[in-house]
């Protein structure tokens, strides 16, 4: 009960983190079309980026800053990369955002060298919130959780309650109308694309304290991104956001249950799951949970 | 293109024949300088240059200098054996390697297959970290000398210092899923029987190795199995952040490690390691004699004033190198090779032997407790300034010894 109950907590936590990871791809995804393969190189700028602030001028800020100053170098991106790709076709873009990935890589490497950054909880979160059986439970996932909810809430409520959301959601399915309409669509997609940039870096902020910030950290969670992406169904925030959950609870109960097949036990095969799960969707349901499309 | 060719042709020629006139000892180094371990792997290859340069200082070898060769293999076996490939195409006769037997495996492979095909150009593979017994043991190679103790012997030099603990009453093994953490969960369950047969093991898992980023589930399950002490091999930032997520979790528990002093560790761990986290290790960092305080101080002054020269065994193996070929009176592979055999060097701690009969480097080694630093702990652990390792046992090097099953096939 104990293992069970410290489990789904766990999972809960983990498939919060990723959701607010994925929440940009899948937005920037629905809106222009483009599989961001740089999507986690956002999100470890956004680590670093919150290192260095919260290093300078404290934690709080870095939380607001770190995401405005990814968001804008992801909106210069969109401006005068990515849209020149858009012109030559999807693999372009693809090929574009793949190179980008190494490209920041690189340049975090030069910057901060290969080695860990010392990135640390801030002191006003650290420390056990509540105590469950023996263990406790740290106020930082809670308050990662809490920011994650009140990004979902937000994105929702952004999308289906104003007319930018409108207007987003409308080029999902009628570019072409939109554009008569009379809507910049071009600079749209440029503040999508620096928004969902900056909700990936918003993660890093949170995600970098919470694990490790180094260099490897955008190849580490980069493939898993795309799983939540695609089993939540492309351009669906809410299928995403069930994805994050099932698979964080589902990875974390392959690990503690004690269960073996053929003498393989399972949380040996743990971190496979995610991606066994993406591929058999892919074959029964090729548009996800929650899609709205089939590609 | 077609305009480009004779340049890129010439470039070629003039490269491939300027190698014989520089007249260089050349050591590959293949180990990730990229990737989720790349810091591990950037940190031996500073160490490893910074002992060709201490080397070359003291008038290189033979009238020649030692040159470092660094080589990205990402951790992956694959890829090494094509660098492998590329090192001998370029006439480098010395390999160093270190992070992951599951490469080092493939490479003893490749190099003993290399080897039988050309007699005339032999390569020596000089092992800094691959730990996994089988290398001198069952799967011995002329070829192959390891500076690092081996698995068994750092599982041996635990267990008896656990031996002693009579608070050990439940134990868990968590290691990394490939040969050496399966190996490392091996010896310690049979050495732990053996030392102790009133302590439980509670539990035994493994994880994919370099792929986990979360370790609350183990941890909950660590938790849950009761257990007082954990045994682990994890390296990198596979031990980093088990040792946050356990302190995240209040999780009161002894570590029982090899790699906690290692790059990226100690910074991670900060105050949650301190008195829970042991290491095994060659390296004493507050145990030097004076003879080092020069080499120490350079080396910081190199790479930053936290920075620990922690990896003893590329020196020493760039040490055993350059005494082989000064006792062999020859660069070539095979004589360095005969030379090195049973070879005893002065190390900073006490004698080292490279065991003829296996080709395993017998050195003492220390067990140590993770501490505030301060006092007579003036040396901090790598990356800190306010942590460093209280030593609790050291091993002379007949005393971490053990026999061998090696057979080894001399050309």
């Amino acid at each position: 009960m104990e293992l069970a109950l410290a489990s789904l907590l766990n999972g809960v936590t983990y498939g919060l983190l990723l959701f607010m990871l994925s929440s940009g791809l899948t937005l920037i995804f629905s809106m222009m079309g483009v599989l961001n393969f740089a999507h986690a190189s956002f999100y470890m700028l956004g680590a670093y980026f919150g290192y260095v602030i919260s290093t300078r001028v404290g934690f709080f800020p870095a939380l607001i800053l770190a995401p405005l100053a990814v968001g804008a170098i992801g909106a210069a991106v969109e401006r005068f990369g990515l849209r020149r790709a858009h012109a030559s076709g999807h693999v372009s873009e693809l090929l574009f955002t793949f190179g980008l990935a190494i490209v920041i890589e690189e340049v975090v490497h030069v910057i901060w060298g290969k080695t860990p950054v010392p990135y640390r909880v801030p002191a006003s979160l650290d420390g056990p919130l509540f105590t469950l059986y023996s263990s406790t439970f740290p106020t930082y996932k809670a308050f990662m959780m809490a920011v994650s909810v009140a990004m979902l809430a937000a994105l929702y409520a952004g999308l289906t309650r104003t007319r930018a959301g409108l207007v987003i959601r409308a080029a999902l399915s009628r570019p072409d109308m939109v554009e008569a309409l009379g809507h910049n669509v071009p600079r749209v997609f440029m503040l999508v694309f620096g928004g969902g940039t900056a909700l990936a870096a918003l993660a890093g902020v949170i995600g970098g304290n919470a694990f490790i910030t180094e260099p490897g950290m955008a190849a580490a969670l980069g493939p898993i991104v795309f799983v939540v992406v695609v089993v939540g169904g492309l351009g669906s925030l809410a299928g995403a956001f069930i994805a994050s959950l099932a698979i964080g609870i589902v990875q974390t109960f392959a690990v503690s249950l004690d269960y073996s097949i053929h003498g393989m036990s399972l949380s040996r095969v743990a971190p496979v799951l995610p991606y066994l799960i993406m591929v058999a969707m892919l074959i029964a349901r090729p548009r996800g949970l929650m899609g709205t499309r089939e590609s | 293109m077609n305009r480009l060719a004779p340049a890129v042709l010439a470039f070629l020629v003039t490269t491939v024949t300027a190698f014989p006139a520089a007249a260089q000892v050349r050591i590959a180094y293949i180990d990730p300088l990229s990737g989720a371990m790349g810091a591990t792997g950037e940190h031996g290859l500073n160490e490893l240059q910074f002992a060709a340069e201490l080397a070359n200082a003291k008038g290189g070898v033979l009238g020649q200098k030692i040159e470092i060769v660094p080589m990205d293999n990402k951790l992956s076996a694959q890829e090494s054996l094509i660098l492998l490939k590329s090192a001998i195409d370029q006439g480098i006769r010395y390999i160093s390697q270190g992070n992951g037997s599951s490469v080092a495996g493939a490479l003893i492979d490749a190099i003993n297959k290399h080897n039988e095909r050309n007699p005339d150009q032999t390569v020596v593979f000089l092992n800094y970290a691959a730990v996994d017994p089988d290398f001198t043991n069952d799967k011995c190679s002329f070829w192959h000398f390891r500076f690092d103790a081996n698995s068994d012997m750092k599982m041996e030099a635990l267990t008896s210092h656990m031996q002693g603990d009579k608070g050990i009453r439940k134990v868990y093994l968590l290691n990394q899923d490939y040969s050496f953490g399966h190996q490392v969960a091996k010896a310690a369950r049979a050495m732990l029987t053996a030392k102790r047969p009133d302590v439980q093991i509670v539990g035994e898992e493994l994880h994919p190795l370099a792929k986990v980023k979360d370790f609350s589930p183990y941890v909950a399950k660590i938790q849950a199995s009761g257990a007082d002490s954990v045994i682990t091999g994890n390296w990198g930032n596979d031990l980093a952040l088990l040792v946050k997520a356990a302190r995240d979790a209040n999780l009161h528990v002894n570590f029982y490690t090899y790699y906690a002093g290692t790059v990226g560790v100690p910074q991670a761990m900060g105050e949650a390691g301190v008195d829970h986290v042991k290491v095994v290790s060659y390296w004493n960092a507050n145990g030097t004699p004076p003879s080092m305080e020069p080499m120490i101080e350079a080396y910081k002054k190199k790479y930053g004033a936290t920075s620990d020269p922690y990896s003893q065994a590329l020196r020493s193996s760039v040490e055993f190198l350059v005494a082989a070929m000064k006792k062999a009176n020859s660069t070539d592979p095979a004589k360095v090779a005969k030379a090195m055999e049973g070879m005893t060097l002065e190390g900073p701690f006490g004698p080292m032997t490279m065991r003829a009969e296996d080709h395993q480097l017998i050195q003492p080694l220390f067990i140590g407790t993770f501490v505030k630093a301060g006092g007579k702990l003036k040396r901090p652990a790598e990356g800190t300034t306010d942590f460093a390792f209280r030593l609790e046992q050291k091993l002379d090097g007949p005393a971490t010894a053990r026999p061998t099953t090696c057979k080894m096939r001399r050309s």
